[in-house]
């Protein structure tokens, strides 16, 4: 049983068989996209027709007039920036140096508006809508992402983000709608993730049991709770149990009358101001404090944690608890900030989206954010594509974060290296 | 679990080793358990119930009445619809729950050996809802695509089934063997690339139904359905298909070369290699025969329980699958001794619902709360305070290998 925490000599050797190999996978990944994107996007396509972008709102102080570009060309344009940060990556790699994380962001971005130019051509799209609706989309993966994040970086992998984002939107439209107060409810919202996170810290960090099982098992297990409850009392009894209402959006004065990302950021529900605040908190606590060196060093290497006096399980414990409130906010942001009532698997399936956007985001607050934005972006696309006719079919755009992650943990895309003692049960000896 | 020792003793005293140690015991006490936690809340949230309990203090007799009444018709309601309806009008149709357990366990049974032949190779499968949509598709499209004479259809789609799993399946496996990628990761994203691809597949001309808004497939030819047993049930040939299955795996786990290796490789991943077996090519082997086993399971479902495809198809199996084999000790015949009971419930709450309006959601909680309970046989055991020590099953068997 002692051998559990020894760090096993499989992982070490794929990690170096991987790092020799995975050297030119990035710019090589990058050159296919770039073609592709060249290809599809820009070369293939008839030419002639114009994509037009709107920049404003109606209701927006400055009023933005819509941009309007010859698809083909745009395309070609963008393909090639993909090619040329392509060229870049490689000269990095050439010289030994890591492609930094923002070219992988620019990247992202210059194929993600070839591909927009390509697939709106012959017709408008307004960007301040499809980035309002992104971010709609992407608050409940941002908290369920650092959720995992605090769990994967003291070691304890959390499948249950689903189950405690599910538990907070339940409990948090209940109790909002018994006291009447949406307060109440937001206050609601962690102590539902807490609660099943502590279940989950029970059973992987003081009994050892297989982390993966009791996450999987207690996603099952709120699902059925509040399945159970809802036909039981939410859906009879709508008055009482299913009325909480939502938060009203707040302005923030100039701030939001920057043009396009004003209405966008801060034009919101104090849910999603927030869930700013801690991202910005998360990724100071994790590198800038001696809180987060302690995490990371019970993630990393728990044996050495312990020596230096860390308790490697009260950390470990503690930093599940924390991560399950995290994702109960983010599952109040289903009732009380988007739609006003829970309705039963409202969550549909964000929380393992959000384990990808953890991944993708290589267990990074900041990178997390991106990962979840993207994939919040590709989900919001494709119901407005659906709207004005798309090229592709809406389910292979849903497609994109799943396969973008096995891409990225077969290490295809990017390098990803999880936390050393990631999933592995810490037994003093 | 000491297998060395308990090899030496009779049948008789491994029996009641078992029973007195952990293993069985446990077992019962964490269905009775999760069946009480079941009881507590069918009762605490019926209205009846909360409507005495109001005058609580007046006349507690009835608010103990109510509570009787509340949990006591709800379980024997589910009792009638999954064993024995006494209040049937013959012997046969006594029966038909009983049919009808066995109908629901049909799938659970293929899907939970595609999850415990994975553990055993030190594999976690979340990925058997994938592997049951991808096989029900192929199944699905060779029995309504295909003309072919009677038994050779049934044996070319539940073939077709066993490919369409296998493959997804496998690729996870080759996934985990060549980049020793983590299995769950991959096969949970694999699980929501099959549902989008299948939502898709029924979007188009070759899977459509004519004349159908909704996205449904043709039924399958009635030379490609599985036959069923008799009439008032949907019982039907996949039962046998799935046992069959079972026989297999125990097979290939007691008795062939394959099958020790993977339990080598599920062991103590270095020693095998030490040992010269590939430990990638069996991550990559078992992958590929459980995911094909979970594609039968789901063309038993389109072949006989449903006879045609759409996106529910898979229901929640997947993750049936995965407390079934838990449940099951990742044995064969534990995981059709699970699924046996899994069905029972599932085919008891349907009744249930339909007869005290207790919703049939109560079957989920109860089904995870007895994977809980087994899980942490301390727990248990603090509770009816057992004194005897034995080593968590799952702490130990796949505890360290998720990494």
């Amino acid at each position: 049983m002692t051998q559990v925490a020894t760090r096993p000599a499989e992982s070490r050797e794929t990690e170096a068989a991987v790092v020799l190999t995975r050297h030119w996978r990035t710019p090589i990944m990058f050159g296919v996209f770039g073609l592709l994107a060249l290809v599809v996007f820009g070369l293939l396509p008839d030419g002639g027709r114009e994509s037009t972008f709107g920049l404003s709102l109606r209701d927006d102080a400055i009023q933005l007039a819509p941009i309007t570009v010859p698809s083909k060309l745009a395309a070609i344009l963008l393909a090639l920036v993909c090619l040329g940060i392509a060229a870049y990556a490689t000269w990095q790699t050439y010289l030994g140096r890591r492609v930094p994380l923002w070219l992988s962001i620019t990247f992202g971005l210059a194929f993600v508006l070839a591909f927009l130019t390509w697939s709106v051509a012959g017709s408008e799209i307004s960007l301040t809508s499809a980035l309002q609706g992104t971010l709609a989309l992407s608050v409940p993966l941002i908290f369920g992402a650092l959720c995992g994040m605090m769990g994967e970086r003291t070691g304890v992998i959390n499948i249950a983000i689903e189950g405690q984002l599910l538990a907070g939107a339940f409990l948090s439209g209940v109790v909002a709608s018994l006291v009447g107060n949406l307060w109440v409810g937001l206050i609601a919202a962690p102590i539902a993730g807490l609660l099943v996170a502590w279940v989950l810290a029970v059973f992987t960090v003081r009994y050892f049991v297989n982390q993966i099982i009791v996450g999987v098992v207690l996603n099952v297990l709120v699902l059925g709770v509040t399945n159970f409850l809802y036909s039981r009392l939410l859906s009879p009894l709508k008055e009482t149990w299913n009325s909480p209402g939502r938060f009203p959006r707040l302005e923030i004065p100039l701030l939001s009358e920057i043009p396009v990302i004003g209405p966008v950021l801060f034009h919101q529900t104090i849910i999603v101001y927030i869930m700013y605040v801690v991202v910005v908190l998360a990724h100071i606590a994790l590198f800038r404090t001696r809180w987060g060196l302690r995490v990371r060093a019970v993630g990393e290497h728990p044996e050495a944690a312990d020596t230096a006096g860390i308790q490697v399980n009260e950390v470990r414990f503690r930093n599940v608890l924390l991560g399950g409130a995290l994702a109960g906010l983010g599952g109040a942001y289903f009732t009380l900030g988007a739609v006003g009532l829970f309705s039963p698997e409202m969550t549909a399936g964000a929380g393992f989206i959000a384990l990808a956007a953890m991944i993708m985001g290589r267990w990074t607050p900041i990178g997390a954010v991106f990962a979840a934005l993207l994939f919040g972006f590709a989900n919001n696309l494709q119901s407005v594509l659906g709207i004005i006719g798309s090229p592709i079919p809406s389910e292979f755009m849903l497609m994109a974060p799943y396969l973008l992650t096995i891409f990225a943990v077969a290490g295809l895309v990017g390098r990803i290296r999880p936390p050393a003692f990631n999933g592995q049960p810490y037994l003093k000896s | 679990m000491s297998e060395n020792a308990s090899n030496e003793l009779t049948v008789g005293q491994r029996f009641f080793r078992e029973l007195t140690t952990g293993g069985t015991a446990l077992t019962l006490l964490s269905i009775l358990l999760a069946m009480l936690i079941g009881a507590v809340l069918i009762v605490v949230s019926d209205p009846d119930v909360q409507g005495t309990a109001a005058y609580f203090f007046s006349r507690p007799t009835d608010t103990l009445l109510a509570i009787w009444e509340s949990a006591s018709s709800a379980y024997s309601a589910m009792f009638a619809g999954a064993i024995i309806d006494f209040d049937a009008a013959s012997v046969g149709d006594a029966l038909i729950p009983l049919a009808d357990t066995l109908t629901y366990a049909t799938p659970l049974i293929g899907a939970g050996l595609a999850v415990a032949l994975a553990f055993r190779a030190g594999l976690l499968n979340i990925g058997a809802q994938g592997q049951i949509l991808i096989g029900a598709t192929l199944a699905g499209l060779v029995g309504f695509g295909m003309d072919l004479p009677a038994v050779v259809h049934i044996g070319f789609a539940v073939l077709a089934g066993f490919l369409g799993g296998a493959i997804w399946g496998g690729i996870a496996g080759f996934i985990k063997a060549k980049t020793g990628a983590h299995e769950v990761i991959v096969t949970i994203m694999l699980n929501h690339i099959a549902a989008l691809l299948l939502a898709y597949l029924l979007t188009t001309q070759l899977f459509r139904r004519e004349g159908q808004a909704a996205p449904i497939s043709p039924f399958v030819a009635d030379s490609a359905a599985l036959p069923r047993f008799f009439d008032g049930s949907r019982l039907h040939l996949g039962l046998f298909v799935v046992l069959l299955a079972a026989v297999y795996s125990w097979w290939l786990l007691s008795r062939s070369t394959m099958g020790f290796r993977f339990k080598a490789v599920g062991h103590n991943p270095h020693a095998a290699t030490t040992a010269g077996i590939s430990v990638g090519r069996s991550y990559t082997a078992v992958m590929f025969i459980g995911g094909g086993l979970a594609g039968i399971a789901g063309a038993s479902q389109v072949l006989g329980t449903e006879s045609y495809l759409s996106t529910s198809i898979a229901g929640e199996l997947g993750f049936d699958a995965i407390t079934v084999a838990l449940l099951g000790r990742s044995s064969p015949i534990g995981t059709v001794a699970a699924s046996l009971l899994f069905g029972a419930l599932r085919a008891g709450a349907v009744t249930m619902q339909a007869q005290t309006g207790t919703p049939i959601d109560i079957v989920l909680v109860v089904q995870s709360l007895i994977v809980l309970f087994i899980a942490a046989p301390p727990l248990v055991r603090a509770v009816f305070r057992i004194k005897v020590r034995a080593a968590s099953p799952m702490a130990a068997e796949v505890g360290g290998k998720a990494a």
